[in-house]
C-alpha cells in the first residue's frame, strides 16, 4: 500500500470538497470512504445528496489524493463511479472523520441491480457459530436484493418490500456502525427481524418438515424435490418451479402441466462441479456463472454425465445458472444433480410474484411451495448470456443487469430526458438521462395482458426512480406494436412530441450506442438480420443492409422479398416459409419433377397446398417479407425440423444451429458452402441476397441422402459468405473512380446474430477483410436492445434540432 | 349493358327490372321521391355502400347484403325499419342476368324484413370505372318508446352477448373467391336483425344498453369501437365464443382470427347484468338468436381494452388493428 499514514511534515493543509457521481447511494460507498479517509488519517465527512456523494476532507494534499485513489483503486463492490471531481471548499470541518445522519435533503438514488449473494454473507449462513446461520434472507451493503424489492425513491428501507420488518437490536447496531459490512444496508435482516421461508401444500392440508426430519423448511423443500416432485419456489424476481433435472418423469409432468411443449428448462447447480459433470465451462463462461450478476448461462452440454432430452429438446445447449440468493444456495446444499428452475408461469405469461396468484395458477402445476413473507415488488426474469465470437453476449437482460445504466456515446451529453417504448415482443423500454441510458429489464409479449401491466407499471417505476421527466417519446413505427400504440396516447396525452423509428434502424443503433460509436462518427453498414419488422416503406422487412448513423439510414442491401402465406401464422408454421420459398424460386411444377423422391417433398404434398398457393398467386394475407429469420425457417423446415410448427419463436432456427456438424464447419472447403448470389432487385434496383443457388445445392443434397448436419453447416456457410460478399460489394462501389469504401465499419444486430454458428462465421469473414466490426454484448442483439437505439436516435434528433434553433436564434 | 347515346333505353330496362323486383305502390307512383306518413317517436337513419367481390357468395348476394346491412343499422340503434332507399352504380357491360338476380334477391330480403324499396336511382358508368355493381341503399325507422340505445352506454359489469356463430359471413365469401380455392359447405350469416332486435328489447326494454352489428373488422373491431365510446374494457372468454369448427378451420390455414372476420347477420349486445340470462334465453328462442352466448362482460379499464381469456387461462389483449393483419412477430 502506498497511502501514507501520517501527514508528511512541510506540506501544507487543504480542505476540499469532492463530488462523486454515479452509481454511489445504497452500495455502501459512504462507510468504504469513512474506512479509507480513517487510515489515511483526514478529518471530514462524507454523505449523500441529489447528486451523488460528497466528501469533505482536511489534510496535506498527498493525503486528499491518497483518498481519492484508493475509492478508485477499490469502489465497494455493487458502485460504479461516473465521476470524481475536486475543489476548494472554506468552509469549517469538525476533527475526525464522520458520517452525518443523512439530513432529509433531496438525495436521488440510482437503484442498483438485484446482486448475487457476496462470498462474506455466503459463509455467515453455512456458520452455525453465527447469528445467521442457515438463514435464507441474509444480505450486505455488497450483494442481495434491490430492483426486485424497491417501490418507489429514495432508496431505503421504508420504500422497500422491507418495510414491514424493522431492525432489530442486533442488526440496528449493525446498520448504525459505519465499521460494519451492513452499514445502512437497507435489506439487511436475520432470523429475528427478517422475513421468513415456509414450506407449504397448496392444497391448504397442514404440512410440518419436522416429519421428514430436516433441518427446516428450505431445507425439505430440496428433500420433496429429490423425491421427484415440482415444487414452486418463491424467489428473487419470481415464483420459480423446480424439480429434479435427472427425473425424466418429473420433467415430463412439469412440460405438461406448465403446457410448455419443447422451450427449454433453465437449470440450476449447487457449484461449478456439479454443472461440469454436464456440460462445457470455459473460464469467462465459470466467471459468468459466479459473477454478481449470476445469470443463466448457454453452455454447451458434453460432459461425463447427459440430462434427459426433454430438458432442451433437439438443442446442444444447457442453459445453467448458480445459487444467487441465500435461499437457492441453502436449498441445494445438499443437492449434488441439476434441478430445473423455470420461470413460475403458465405457458407464455409473466413469471408469478403475487402469492394469491401462485396459488391460484400454480397450484396446477406443484403440490408444494417454498415461499416466505416478503413481497416481490418488481418481477425480474432471470438474464441469459452466452459465449459467441470470443466475448459473452447477453441474450436477455433482466436480474442483475437492469436497472444499470449505460454511458452514451460522446455527442450525447447534452441529451434531453427522452422515453423509448421498445418492440413488441421481447420488449423492454429505455430512459435517457443525463447522457445515460437505463434499459429496462426484459418485460416480455405485450400482447399478453398481464405483460402488458407490467411494462406499464414499470414504466411508472422507472420513471419514479430516476426522477424522470421526458421531453420527447420514442417508438416503433409498427402501427400495430402495443407499445407504439401507449407511446402515441401518452404522447398525445402529455402534448409530448413522439419519435417514430424504424425497427432495424433501431436495431442497428442499439449496436452503435452499445459500443460508444459518437454521434458524429461516420455512418456504418449496419447488418440487421432478424424476423420481421416495420419497413419504412410499409412492407415488412428482416434482413437488411442499412448505411446507417443515429441521425438517418439509407436502405443499401436486403434479402430476398418473399410471401409469408398466412401472416403470423406462416411465422409460427415453417412450412409455409418453405413452400413459399420453393414456389418464388422454382415453382411446383419444377419442384416436383426434380424433387419428388424427397420427404420433403412427401409432407409438402400432404398440406393444404391448393389453398396456400392460390393465397400466395392473390396476395391474399401474404405479406412480402425480406426476412433472415423466414429463410432460417424454410431451411430447417426443409430437413423436418420444426417443419409443422415452432413450439416457441426461433425454435426452427434454434435446432438447425444445434445440429450444425462442427467437423464439416470445420474441415470441409468452402466449394460445398452453398450458393447464394446478389443480383439487384427488379422494382428498385437494389441488391438483395438470392437463395436460389442455396435451395437448388441444397435440394441435390437431400437427393444424396447428405446427413441433416453437414446441410446445416454448409447452408450456415453459405448465407455467412453471402453476407460478407454483400458488404464487400457495398464498400466497394465508387471504387470505379478509386474513391474510398463507403464504410469501414460494420455493426451487426438483429436476433439472428444470437446464432452462434452464424455470427462468428459472418464476424470471422468481415474481420478478415479488414473491416471494424461492432457487435452486442452488453445489451441483447434481438428486440430486447430496441429500446437503446430508438433512445439514441430520438437525443440524436433532439440535439440536432436544439443546435438549429440556437443557430437560428 | 351499354352506356352513353344509347342509354335512354337501357336505363328505362333498368329501372323496370327492379320495379318489378321490388313491386311496391310507393315505388310505382313513378315520383323522383317517396312520400309518406311517419309515426310518432324517434326517428333513425342510416346509409351504407355496398361493395363486395364476388358479387354472389353462398347464402347471399350484394342484393341482400345491401337490404340487411342497412336494416340492420337502423335496428342496432333498437328501431322498427319503415322504408329503404336504394341507388346503383353500374358498370357498363355488367351482365342483365345478373342485375335481374341481385334485384330479385333485394326484393325478397326487403318483403322478408317487411321492409319496401320505396325510392332508388341507378348510373350506368364507363366500362373500367366500376367493378360490376355497387349498391347503396339508405333506411328509416322508428324507435318504440323508452329505449335509448347508443354507443357510449356500456358500463363497467355489464354483460356483452354475441347472437350466434361469428365469422360464417366473412369465411363464406372468402370461400368463393375463385382464387382461394378452399371449398366449404358454410353459408353467409346474412340476415335482417330487426325482428330479434323486436324481441330484445321487448324482454329486456331498458336493461338494454345498446346493440351493434360486428360486420367489418368483426367482434373485436367492434367491442373495440363500444369500448372507445364508453370509455370502458371489455373481458371476453374466448371458450365461450361460438366458432364453428369450420371457420375455426379455415382461419388457421388463412392466418386469419375469427375475432376479426365480418359477419352480416349477428348482432352484439350490451346489457345490464342483472337482464342478461333472461335476454339470452329468450334470444335463444328467435331463429336468429339461436346459438347466442354470453361472452364476457364490461370492465373498468381507462385504457380501454378488449382482453380475451384464452384456454390457458391467460389474457391476451385483442386490439384494433391498422387495416391487414400486419404480423408483429420479430
Ligand atoms: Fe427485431
Ligand atoms: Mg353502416
Ligand atoms: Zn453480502
Ligand atoms: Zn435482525
Amino acid at each position: 500500500m502506498n497511502t501514507p499514514l501520517r501527514t508528511p511534515f512541510a506540506e501544507p493543509i487543504q480542505t476540499v470538497e469532492i463530488r462523486v457521481r454515479g452509481r454511489v447511494q445504497g452500495v455502501g460507498f459512504r462507510p468504504a470512504i469513512w474506512r479509507i479517509a480513517r487510515k489515511i488519517g483526514l478529518d471530514g465527512e462524507t454523505f449523500n445528496d441529489g447528486e451523488g456523494v460528497l466528501i469533505r476532507a482536511r489534510g496535506a494534499a498527498s493525503q486528499i489524493a491518497a483518498l481519492i485513489d484508493d475509492i478508485r483503486a477499490a469502489p465497494p463492490p455493487l458502485a460504479e463511479i461516473a465521476s470524481i471531481d475536486t475543489r476548494d471548499y472554506h468552509g469549517d470541518v469538525g476533527s475526525g472523520f464522520v458520517i452525518p445522519e443523512s439530513s432529509s435533503g433531496a438525495t436521488r438514488t440510482e437503484v442498483s441491480p438485484d446482486a448475487a449473494i457476496c462470498e462474506a454473507c455466503a459463509a455467515e449462513i453455512f456458520d452455525p457459530f453465527v447469528r445467521r446461520f442457515r438463514y435464507p434472507f441474509t444480505n450486505c451493503t455488497h450483494c442481495g436484493p434491490r430492483l426486485s424489492i424497491v417501490r418507489s425513491v429514495p432508496y431505503d428501507r421504508a420504500t422497500t418490500s422491507m418495510a414491514p420488518f424493522p431492525l432489530c437490536e442486533a442488526c440496528g447496531g449493525e446498520y448504525r456502525d459505519p465499521a460494519d459490512r451492513r452499514f445502512h444496508a437497507e435489506a439487511t435482516a436475520c432470523h429475528v427481524c427478517g422475513p421468513r421461508a415456509k414450506l407449504i401444500r397448496f392444497d391448504g392440508r397442514a404440512f410440518s418438515f419436522e416429519q421428514h426430519s430436516m433441518l427446516d423448511d428450505v431445507d425439505a423443500a430440496l428433500s420433496l424435490i429429490q423425491k421427484g416432485e415440482i415444487v414452486a419456489i418463491k424467489a428473487l424476481g419470481g415464483y420459480q418451479l423446480a424439480c429434479d433435472a435427472t427425473n425424466a418423469e418429473a420433467i415430463a409432468t412439469l412440460r405438461e402441466r406448465k403446457r410448455r411443449d419443447r422451450k427449454p428448462f433453465a437449470l440450476m447447480a449447487r457449484d461449478l462441479e456439479v454443472v461440469r459433470r454436464y456440460a462445457t465451462v470455459g473460464a469467462d463462461e465459470a466467471a459468468a456463472l459466479t459473477s454478481r450478476e449470476a445469470p443463466i448461462v448457454l453452455l454447451v452440454a458434453g460432459g461425463s454425465e447427459r440430462l434427459p432430452d426433454q430438458i432442451a429438446p433437439g438443442l446442444a445447449t444447457l442453459g445453467f445458472m448458480l445459487p444467487s440468493t441465500p435461499l437457492h444456495l441453502l436449498l441445494l446444499r445438499r443437492m449434488t444433480r441439476p434441478v430445473v428452475m423455470t420461470s413460475g408461469n403458465l405457458s407464455d405469461e409473466p413469471q408469478v410474484i403475487g402469492d394469491a396468484e401462485a396459488a391460484q395458477k400454480l397450484s396446477a402445476i406443484a403440490s408444494y411451495a417454498l415461499i416466505h413473507n416478503r413481497e416481490i415488488a418488481n418481477r425480474i426474469d432471470d438474464s441469459v448470456v452466452r459465449r459467441m465470437g470470443g466475448r459473452l453476449r447477453v441474450l436477455r437482460r433482466a436480474r442483475g443487469y437492469a436497472p444499470a445504466s449505460i454511458a452514451l456515446p460522446q455527442g450525447f451529453e447534452k441529451a434531453p430526458e427522452i422515453l423509448a417504448y421498445g418492440g413488441e415482443l421481447k420488449s423492454s423500454f429505455c430512459l435517457v438521462k443525463d447522457g445515460r441510458a437505463v434499459l429496462s429489464q426484459h418485460q416480455g409479449d405485450l400482447e399478453d395482458a398481464l405483460t402488458y401491466d407490467d411494462y406499464r407499471k414499470n414504466l411508472a417505476l422507472y420513471r419514479e426512480l430516476f426522477d424522470h421527466r421526458p421531453t420527447a417519446l420514442a417508438a416503433d413505427l409498427h402501427p400495430d406494436y402495443l407499445s407504439s400504440k401507449l407511446a402515441r396516447m401518452a404522447a398525445t396525452g402529455d402534448g409530448l412530441p413522439l419519435i417514430e423509428i424504424q425497427h432495424h434502424h433501431a436495431h442497428a443503433t442499439a449496436c452503435l450506442a452499445e459500443n460508444g460509436r459518437p454521434l458524429d462518427a461516420a455512418p456504418v453498414l449496419a447488418i440487421v438480420l432478424d424476423g420481421l419488422g416495420y419497413g419504412a416503406d410499409g412492407a415488412i422487412w428482416g434482413g437488411e443492409f442499412l448505411l446507417a448513423d443515429y441521425r438517418g439510414f439509407e436502405r443499401i442491401g436486403t434479402f430476398k422479398p418473399v410471401a409469408m402465406p398466412g401472416a403470423a401464422q406462416a411465422a409460427r408454421e415453417p412450412w409455409r416459409n418453405l413452400y413459399a420459398h420453393l414456389m418464388a424460386e422454382m415453382g411446383w411444377p419444377a419442384f416436383a419433377m426434380n424433387f419428388a423422391e424427397l420427404d420433403v417433398f412427401a409432407a409438402l404434398s400432404a398440406k393444404p397446398l391448393a389453398t396456400v398457393q392460390a393465397m400466395l398467386k392473390s396476395a391474399f394475407n401474404s405479406p412480402q417479407a425480406s426476412s433472415c429469420g423466414r429463410l432460417f425457417d424454410a431451411a430447417a423446415a426443409s430437413v423436418g425440423l420444426c417443419f409443422d410448427r415452432q413450439a416457441y419463436e426461433g425454435e426452427a432456427a434454434a435446432r438447425f444451429e444445434a445440429i450444425v456438424s462442427s467437423k464439416t464447419m470445420a474441415e470441409e472447403g468452402e466449394e460445398l458452402a452453398y450458393p447464394l448470389s446478389i443480383p439487384n432487385l427488379k422494382s428498385s434496383g437494389l441488391p438483395y441476397i438470392e437463395p436460389l443457388g442455396m435451395w437448388n445445392a441444397l435440394l441435390g443434397d437431400l437427393i444424396l441422402k447428405t446427413p441433416a448436419p453437414v446441410i446445416a453447416a454448409r447452408f450456415h456457410k453459405g448465407l455467412a459468405r453471402a453476407i460478407a460478399a454483400m458488404a464487400l460489394k457495398l464498400a466497394r462501389r465508387g471504387d470505379a473512380e478509386g474513391r474510398p469504401p463507403r464504410f469501414d465499419t460494420i455493426a451487426l444486430s438483429g436476433g439472428c446474430f444470437q446464432n452462434k454458428v452464424l455470427f462468428e462465421k459472418v464476424l470471422g469473414r468481415l474481420q478478415a477483410l479488414d473491416f471494424e466490426v461492432l457487435t452486442h454484448s452488453r445489451t441483447p442483439a434481438n428486440d430486447g436492445g430496441v429500446a437503446l437505439g430508438q433512445a439514441a436516435i430520438a437525443a440524436a434528433h433532439l440535439i440536432d434540432a436544439g443546435a438549429d434553433r440556437r443557430k437560428a436564434s | 349493358l351499354s352506356h352513353g347515346a344509347g342509354g335512354r333505353a337501357m336505363a328505362q330496362l333498368i329501372d323496370e327490372i327492379f320495379r318489378e323486383a321490388f313491386d311496391n305502390p310507393m315505388l310505382d307512383q313513378g315520383n323522383d321521391q317517396a312520400a309518406f306518413d311517419v309515426p310518432a317517436g324517434r326517428m333513425v337513419m342510416s346509409t351504407d355502400g355496398y361493395v363486395i367481390s364476388p358479387l354472389f357468395f353462398p347464402g347471399g348476394d350484394i342484393g341482400s347484403l345491401a337490404v340487411h346491412g342497412t336494416i340492420n343499422d337502423i335496428a342496432m340503434a333498437g328501431a322498427r325499419p319503415l322504408h329503404l332507399a336504394a341507388s346503383y352504380i353500374i358498370e357498363e357491360g355488367f351482365p342483365l342476368a345478373d342485375l335481374q338476380r341481385i334485384a330479385g334477391s333485394m326484393g325478397c330480403a326487403a318483403r322478408d324484413a317487411g321492409v319496401a324499396i320505396v325510392t332508388g336511382d341507378t348510373k350506368v358508368v364507363e366500362r373500367g370505372k366500376g367493378d360490376g355493381v355497387f349498391i347503396a341503399t339508405t333506411g328509416i325507422g322508428v324507435v318504440p318508446p323508452g329505449l335509448h340505445l347508443s354507443g357510449e352506454r356500456a358500463r363497467p359489469g355489464d354483460r356483452v352477448i354475441i347472437s350466434g356463430y361469428i365469422g360464417d359471413h366473412g369465411v363464406a365469401v372468402m370461400s368463393t373467391r375463385r382464387d382461394l380455392g378452399f371449398e366449404t359447405e358454410l353459408l353467409s350469416d346474412s340476415a335482417a336483425l330487426h325482428g330479434l332486435v323486436a324481441e330484445m328489447a321487448r324482454v329486456a326494454g331498458s336493461s338494454l344498453r345498446l346493440l351493434r352489428d360486428p360486420t367489418r373488422g368483426g367482434l373485436a373491431t367492434t367491442l373495440n369501437e363500444i369500448a372507445q365510446q364508453s370509455g370502458v374494457g371489455f373481458l371476453i372468454d374466448e371458450g365461450a365464443i361460438p366458432v364453428r369448427a369450420e371457420v375455426a378451420a379455415a382461419c388457421e390455414l388463412l392466418g386469419l382470427d375469427p375475432l376479426y372476420v365480418a359477419n352480416e347477420g349477428k348482432l352484439v349486445a350490451i346489457v345490464a347484468p342483472d337482464a342478461a340470462e333472461t335476454l339470452v334465453a329468450a334470444m335463444r328462442a328467435h331463429p336468429l338468436g339461436r346459438d347466442a352466448a354470453l361472452i364476457g362482460e364490461a370492465t373498468a379499464d381507462e385504457q380501454r381494452f378488449v382482453q380475451m381469456t384464452t384456454s390457458f387461462g391467460g389474457g391476451r389483449i385483442a386490439d384494433w388493428l391498422m387495416g391487414e393483419q400486419l404480423p408483429r412477430i420479430c
